[in-house]
């Protein structure tokens, strides 16, 4: 319908960023009716998701031409960002953000350059910087709900852990099982994806290869692969920072730091202090 | 990522050697040997070059022992010692800093200044994994570990690596009143009976301090008599040293031999139960 009005493509996509933003924003009041307030949140997010995303379609632009380096310094440029988006996830794991640099650098940068080499991936900037950027977005996530599992089930099991502190096991072994447990949860959206794939969705990518009219059946493969290295980013990634976040909970005389605020006001709970 | 990779190497080298407690005193045999010893011979022997003659050497001593956090002094500036075998309670008003005392005392919390002396040793010397198996803890409520009570009392054995014999976790169950129930699964328990298993697992690492804290304020009334009883019972039996968090008086005054008031994280006044109790009574 849209496509009738408009001529020109630019003005094309404002219009069609506004009627999805709108829908977005739609579904953020009916949530508010429910009493889930997600307006400040969902708001903040398109702006900035439109502004960067706009950001990074300009640079492309002018990458396009550019030498090798600008590749590898976007994807670099990415990883950091996608680091930081994640640790704010986890306010209040310490050191959440080098935590998810190095398991998101290394979970999804291992998979890029092994497939790069292999040759899986191409290495012309405009198929290696989207492949490579949903590869460290699918890291992010998958990072950002290791965190956030791990801290959740932390703070839940406080007791249990400082139990098997108090019965003097180490810090690892006292939290071996909730590392665990955070790990396989946050591959669950990793493997629904692979489960689900061609069933439930049919990705941007391989969209994106039928619009500019690639061979359906390569296309169809081509989405297999991206969704088994997304796998593979994302399990390295996973078992990455749920080792590494598994050190941030202790101090080095081996307490448990990482605890509900609460509990750490006189009176906030049983076990006392920080 | 190198950075973090370096922290968490750091953070592991921090961690102290396993757990050094390979000599004879801490076996299994030696568990099973104490546990039916019931003769009042010398309690724990101590062998530190500055022994007091006169005194019972204090096993368990604090030095202006303080945590402060957020300003808030939970623990203020408490020097205490106590004695090898001795019952001291801890008594005071909510909020007055017993839990966070207790907490500091088998280093669970970091002291902010001052430290604890284990057998006159700084215990900041002592690997946190060895002084936690030296001071064993039983909570308000007991945190059973999924699996069976048996699973439960081989936990602290097994983190050194030792496996605790079936007839060692027989004897202990025994001496709990859970005699014959090694294989139940500890998700099945009143609170009672996982009171009890708490206790047991804490024994089951042959400690020589024992720290209680509130450990049947949790129980219904038959319950809490029960334990109660048994704790009496098993201290002495064991010859260990004991501080116990308590909010009931009474009970203070039948388990305890010592009692210090704390209030405001600040030491009020240790002695024998009855002189203190009548000081508390009067603060009222």
């Amino acid at each position: 319908m849209l496509q009738i009005l408009f001529t020109n493509q630019l003005a094309l996509g404002c219009t069609q960023a506004a009627a999805a933003a709108g829908l977005a924003l739609l579904v953020m009041l009916i949530a508010r009716t429910r009493e889930i307030h997600l307006e400040r949140e969902t708001l903040v997010a398109l702006l900035r998701g439109i502004v960067q995303i706009i950001v990074v379609g300009s640079l492309l632009l002018l990458l396009l031409r550019g030498p090798a380096w600008t590749t590898v310094l976007l994807l670099a440029a990415m990883m950091v960002a996608a680091a930081a988006t994640s640790a704010r996830r986890a306010a209040g794991v310490p050191g959440a953000f080098r935590v998810s640099l190095a398991a998101i650098a290394a979970g999804a940068g291992t998979v890029i350059a092994l497939m790069t080499w292999a040759g899986v991936i191409d290495t012309a900037l405009t198929s290696l910087v989207p492949i490579g950027s949903m590869l460290i977005s699918n890291a992010m996530n998958t990072n950002s709900l290791t965190l956030h599992r791990f801290r959740s089930e932390v703070e839940a099991h406080g007791g249990l852990i400082e139990t098997a502190l108090a019965l003097g096991a180490a810090p690892q072994r006292a939290v071996a099982p909730y590392v665990q447990a955070s790990c396989q949860a946050s591959l669950i959206p990793a493997l629904d994806s692979l489960n689900s794939l061609g069933i439930v969705w049919i990705p941007g990518l391989m969209a994106g290869m039928l619009l500019s009219g690639a061979d359906p059946l390569y296309a169809a493969i081509y989405q297999f692969v991206t969704i088994a290295m997304m796998f593979a980013a994302a399990g390295f990634t996973a078992l990455l920072s749920s080792l590494l976040v598994r050190g941030q909970a202790f101090s080095p005389a081996e307490q448990l730091t990482l605890r509900p605020q609460a509990a750490a006001l006189p009176g906030g709970s049983r076990s006392g202090s920080k | 990522m190198l950075r973090s990779l370096k922290l968490f190497k750091t953070h592991r080298q921090a961690l102290p050697r396993l757990a050094v407690s390979q000599g004879p005193q801490f076996s299994p045999s030696f568990l099973r040997a104490s546990l039916l010893q019931t003769s009042s011979q010398e309690p724990v022997r101590t062998t530190g070059k500055q022994s007091y003659s006169a005194e019972p050497r204090p096993v368990l001593q604090t030095e202006h022992l303080s945590r402060i956090v957020s300003a808030t002094r939970l623990v203020d500036d408490v020097s205490i010692s106590v004695r090898a075998g001795e019952i001291l309670a801890v008594l005071g008003p909510s909020g007055a800093g017993k839990s966070s005392f207790l907490r500091l005392l088998n280093r669970l919390d970091e002291p902010t200044r001052g430290t604890v002396y284990l057998a006159g040793q700084d215990y900041r010397q002592l690997a946190p994994r060895e002084l936690r198996r030296r001071v064993g803890l039983v909570t308000q409520t007991p945190f059973l570990f999924p699996g069976t009570i048996a699973d439960n009392l081989r936990f602290g054995p097994r983190q050194r690596g030792e496996d605790l014999p079936a007839e060692t976790i027989a004897l202990l169950l025994e001496q709990v009143g859970l005699a014959g129930r090694a294989e139940r699964d500890t998700a099945t328990l009143s609170g009672g009976e996982a009171q009890r298993v708490s206790l047991a697992r804490a024994l089951a690492n042959s400690p020589t301090v024992l720290l209680l804290d509130e450990p049947t304020s949790a129980l219904d009334d038959e319950a809490k008599a029960e334990v109660e009883a048994l704790l009496g019972q098993i201290v002495r039996q064991h010859r260990l040293t004991c501080v116990m968090v308590s909010h009931d008086r009474a009970q203070a005054a039948r388990l305890a031999d010592r009692v210090m008031f704390l209030k405001g994280g600040r030491l009020e006044k240790i002695g024998p139960a009855r002189e203190v109790m009548h000081v508390a009574d009067t603060l009222h």
